[in-house]
């Protein structure tokens, strides 16, 4: 099957294009998507494959939505440079392409003298990343910024770059700008195996794909493909992360990204507002062996409310809209498994833990570069033609209030997703994309639908028979 | 640009409850009464409830869609204006509501506004039931409306999770969707049993398993017994919360036990001018306890129309475990009406007491069995002995 609408390829089944890509990238998470839109500024043949019927749908779905300033990385790592230059270029993005960004800034709270003792070491380390405009605040300052949290807290740092901004967005806006400008995107596509020679020949689940030059970034399975092509210099570790999403009347108790002050055991459970409106309390952190774990646990979301009662008590109060979780591709090491294998002409993109979304763009940039030392050409770049993605975030004019759009089109006047408010024209709109849904769940991350307090007591099978309708 | 309107009466959900006040209303000549309904088909639960058991056994017991249709008809004939397609979003000024409909935005304000927005079920999500994220899961409401509404596949083997009286309803549904039903399951110690299907009691859903579609459903029986089902649907049941979106965003005072707005005899809520009724007070009730209250706000709202002051707070009406909620839930105005209760748990013959501040201001055994899936009838007549400017009133079993 080909949706090809003006030049646009998307294939979701069939055999693959015969020929040869000049570049496949292997993984449509945010970073394989960010790669093939930095890609698709050269006059080149390339692919983007993933293994699911939608972008986006591993790891790059389920995190904690925060663009990160980097000021806690670890200094002068690959990561570090690479989040402080994907936050401006994600910013940048964001602002251009109408993915929602919301910059509240973050708030580390100390809750104990330990931890209050850490406060002026990571106001250093984030010096040292380059970071200046955290400060150290008192004990009432935190209170006055944050009159809900919990008693106790002795002091805390003040980060105001971090921001949070829409994950499901991010992705689809790369991978619509990528397709837009000539990438071809395969869905349901699985890479089994490599034979490299003059070219690279995948096996996939769809058949055979030829290419000059490939682009591992298969997230989880990037240790599994680099395998295939003889390497094994890492090995991905699932770390787990559960959430619990709270009902968007929750959004008033919380100003801020609530961090915790970072122990060994990583960085901790947060409590942060979402694009959406939500307000969120996680993530856990537990090493898998199952990839494909990403269920929520008794303990785990036990855990979770211990936290969370302690840092904003008045949470605990308020429904549950969702729970899920996403798993980090730990690697042991404390940085990200980027490798250029120019002679092979492979880069793999490995370890891209909790900042991945951040850094993406930087990723890209980087991915490319490191193509050219492995010969790909990379004259001839142009400015692509820009993208901008239908609106998501709360804080932005959502169209059920749009008075000139709904008297232009009365479609956007019709709200199917009452919790979400999501109207019929958008519910349209995604279907007809250029990067369309594969699954209720795909046009909940492109629209919100079905998403909210309720979970289709009211719409489910409203959106469902809209989705099943576009299919036939 | 927003049009503002100006209405006498703004009713918020044309359901059972909503249809029957402005029927009541209009026809005892309120003026414009105007009902808004963000579906596109009036009539709210029933449209999508294909049993019988609504209205009355007077009349003959009627479907809940021709109920639905009844009530539309009776409001539109009494003289209400019922628009569908039209969601309130929220609030512009204490009267005021924001609405968007395929018109366009609106401002509606209204001397009195009633929240008749009705109730759902808890999902899986707010129940924190673990595991994976496959689908297959429903809500009776989204099962009801997938089978009579959309004539959706559900599946071939369904669990259905709970014990009140709608777990049957969800039942009845599945068969009528040739869907074999495994098991209803239920926390509660004991329930009663559907004709045919296997009932596991004090046994709690601790997994969901399946990727892509729903697997199976693994329980944990209290004896620490446990077990998967294997099934490719589970519908959970029950679990009710009012729908009260709008009451928060207007800063309308929420009772803690019911969630639902907190509200005299006279369906007042905390804001001068806006009232509730319906399942938006206490979760689900049958469809016509929820137009008695409809009915029974008509005539306080008419008193305020022509005047009558919004009268001060007087105290709460509070509960102690095992009793849920009551409602109506402040006693600023005590009516005649009896009130509902929920206990938690099964009660037989319980003894109910109420107090305030320590004194004991009434005592009385009731001859009947409670259960946690019924509301008790509690009298108004000891509210008399309330101080009008004393603490809470607590109502406690013993
Ligand atoms: C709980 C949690 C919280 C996080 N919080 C943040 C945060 O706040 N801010 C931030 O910047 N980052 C955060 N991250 C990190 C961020 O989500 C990741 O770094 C990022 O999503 C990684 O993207 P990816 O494209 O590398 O991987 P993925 O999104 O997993 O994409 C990999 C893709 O490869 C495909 N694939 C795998 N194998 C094959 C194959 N053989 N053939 C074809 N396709 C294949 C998969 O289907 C998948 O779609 C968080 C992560 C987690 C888990
Ligand atoms: C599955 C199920 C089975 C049932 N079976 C029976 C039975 O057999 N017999 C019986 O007597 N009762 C039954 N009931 C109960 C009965 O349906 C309810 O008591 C009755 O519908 C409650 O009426 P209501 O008007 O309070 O709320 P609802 O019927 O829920 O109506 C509320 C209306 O408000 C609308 N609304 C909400 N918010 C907004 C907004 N912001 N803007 C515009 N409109 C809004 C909603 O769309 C809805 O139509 C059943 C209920 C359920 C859920």
């Amino acid at each position: 099957m080909t949706v090809s609408t003006t030049a646009t390829t998307v294939t979701t089944g069939g055999a693959l294009p015969g020929g040869e890509y000049d570049v496949t990238v292997v993984g449509a998470g945010v970073v394989g998507a960010a790669i093939a839109r930095e890609l698709a500024r050269l006059p080149l043949r390339i692919a983007l494959v993933d293994a699911s019927d939608d972008v986006g749908d591993g790891t790059s779905k389920a995190n904690t939505a925060i663009l990160h300033t980097g000021f806690d990385a670890v200094p002068d790592s690959l990561e570090s440079r690479l989040v402080r230059e994907g936050h401006r270029l994600l910013s940048a993005y964001a602002a251009e392409s109408g993915i929602p960004v919301e910059p509240l800034g973050a708030l580390l709270v100390a809750w104990d003298e330990e931890q209050a003792a850490a406060l002026p070491g990571l106001a250093d380390k984030a010096e040292r990343n380059g970071y200046r405009a955290a400060r150290i605040i008192a004990a009432e300052e935190v209170r006055a910024r944050e009159p809900e949290l919990g008693p106790g807290a002795l002091g805390g740092l003040h980060v105001p770059g971090e921001s949070i901004i829409c994950p499901w967005t991010t992705t689809l806006a790369y991978a619509t700008q990528a397709v837009r400008a000539g990438v071809d995107l395969h869905l349901n596509c699985r890479v089994q195996k490599v034979t490299s020679g003059a070219t690279h020949t995948l096996a996939t689940s769809r058949g055979p794909l030829r290419t000059r030059h490939l682009v591992n970034a298969a997230g989880l399975y990037a240790d599994e493909i680099d395998r295939l092509l003889g390497h094994a210099d890492f090995a991905v570790t699932p770390r787990r992360g559960q959430l619990i999403v709270f009902d968007e009347l929750a959004r008033d108790l919380v100003r801020h990204v609530l961090l915790p002050v970072p122990s060994a055991l990583g960085k901790g459970v947060l409590v942060s507002p979402t694009v959406y409106g939500n307000v969120m309390l996680g993530p856990t952190a537990e090493d898998l062996d199952d990839k494909t774990d990403t269920g929520s646990t008794a303990e785990g979301l036990a855990l979770l409310r211990e936290k969370g009662r302690r840092i904003l008590p008045a949470l605990l109060e308020e429904e549950v809209t969702a729970v899920y979780a996403g798993l980090r591709a730990a690697t042991g090491d404390d940085d990200y498994a980027i490798r250029a294998h120019p002679a092979q002409r492979y880069v793999t993109v490995g370890g891209i833990r909790s900042t991945g979304l951040t850094a993406s763009m930087a990723i890209a940039a980087h991915v490319v570069e490191l193509l050219a030392d492995g010969g790909l050409p990379v004259a001839g770049a142009r400015e692509l033609e820009p993208v901008r993605m239908p609106n998501l975030g709360e804080a932005f004019l959502r169209p059920y209030r749009d008075a000139e759009l709904i008297a232009r089109d009365p479609e956007y006047g019709r709200i199917v997703c009452h919790c979400e408010r999501v109207t019929r024209g958008e519910i349209r709109d995604a279907l007809a994309s250029t990067v369309p849904p594969g699954s209720p769940d795909g046009l909940r991350r492109r629209t919100r639908a079905r998403g909210g307090r309720c979970q289709g007591f009211h719409c489910g099978a409203a959106v469902r028979s809209l989705f099943e309708e576009a299919r036939t | 640009m927003s049009r503002d309107r100006t209405v006498d009466v703004l009713v918020v959900g044309a359901g059972p409850a909503g249809l029957a006040l402005a029927a009541r209303l209009a026809g005892a000549g309120a003026g414009h009464v105007e009902v808004l309904e963000r579906e596109q088909d009036a009539g709210g639960v029933p449209r999508h409830c294909h049993h019988g058991g609504f209205g009355g056994p007077v009349r003959p017991w009627l479907t809940g869609p021709a109920y639905a249709r009844r009530a539309v008809r009776a409001a539109t004939a009494a003289g209400a204006t019922v628009r569908t397609g039209v969601s309130a979003t929220g609030w512009a000024g204490p009267l005021t509501l924001e609405t968007t409909s395929p018109a366009g935005p609106e401002r509606i304000t209204a001397r009195a506004v009633v929240l008749a927005t009705g109730a759902r079920e808890r999902p899986r999500s707010a129940r924190l039931v673990p595991g994976s994220r496959p689908a297959g899961v429903l809500t009776t409401g989204e099962l009801q409306q997938s089978v009579h509404l959309y004539g959706q596949d559900v599946g071939r083997r369904a669990v259905v999770v709970g014990a009140e009286p709608v777990a049957r309803h969800a039942v009845r549904t599945l068969r009528r969707a040739g869907t074999e039903v495994v098991a209803v399951v239920t926390e509660r110690p004991r329930a009663a049993a559907v004709p045919g299907v296997p009932l596991l009691t004090a046994t709690t859903v601790a997994e969901l398993r399946g990727r892509g579609r729903l697997s199976g459903v693994a329980v944990r029986h209290e004896d620490g017994r446990c077990g998967v089902l294997a099934c490719d649907t589970v519908v959970f049941t029950g679990d009710w919360i009012p729908d009260h979106e709008l009451a928060r965003r207007g800063g309308v005072a929420l009772d803690p036990g019911t969630r639902g707005p907190s509200v005299d005899a006279s369906f007042r809520t905390s804001t001068a001018g806006v009232f509730a009724v319906g399942n938006a007070l206490h979760g689900v009730e049958p469809a016509a306890t929820a137009a008695a209250e409809g009915e029974a706000a008509a005539a306080p709202i008419l008193a305020r129309l022509s005047g009558a002051p919004w009268p001060d707070a007087g105290p709460p009406l509070a509960v102690r475990a095992p009793l849920l909620w009551v409602a109506p839930n402040r006693l600023k105005d005590l009516g005649g009406r009896p009130m509902l209760l929920r206990s938690d748990e099964p009660l037989t013959a319980p003894v109910l007491t109420a107090a305030q501040d320590g004194r004991l201001l009434w005592r009385r055994r009731f001859p009947v069995r409670a259960t946690p899936s019924r509301s008790m009838r509690l009298p108004a007549g000891w509210t008399d002995r309330v101080d009008r400017s004393g603490g809470p009133v607590v109502l406690a079993v013993g």
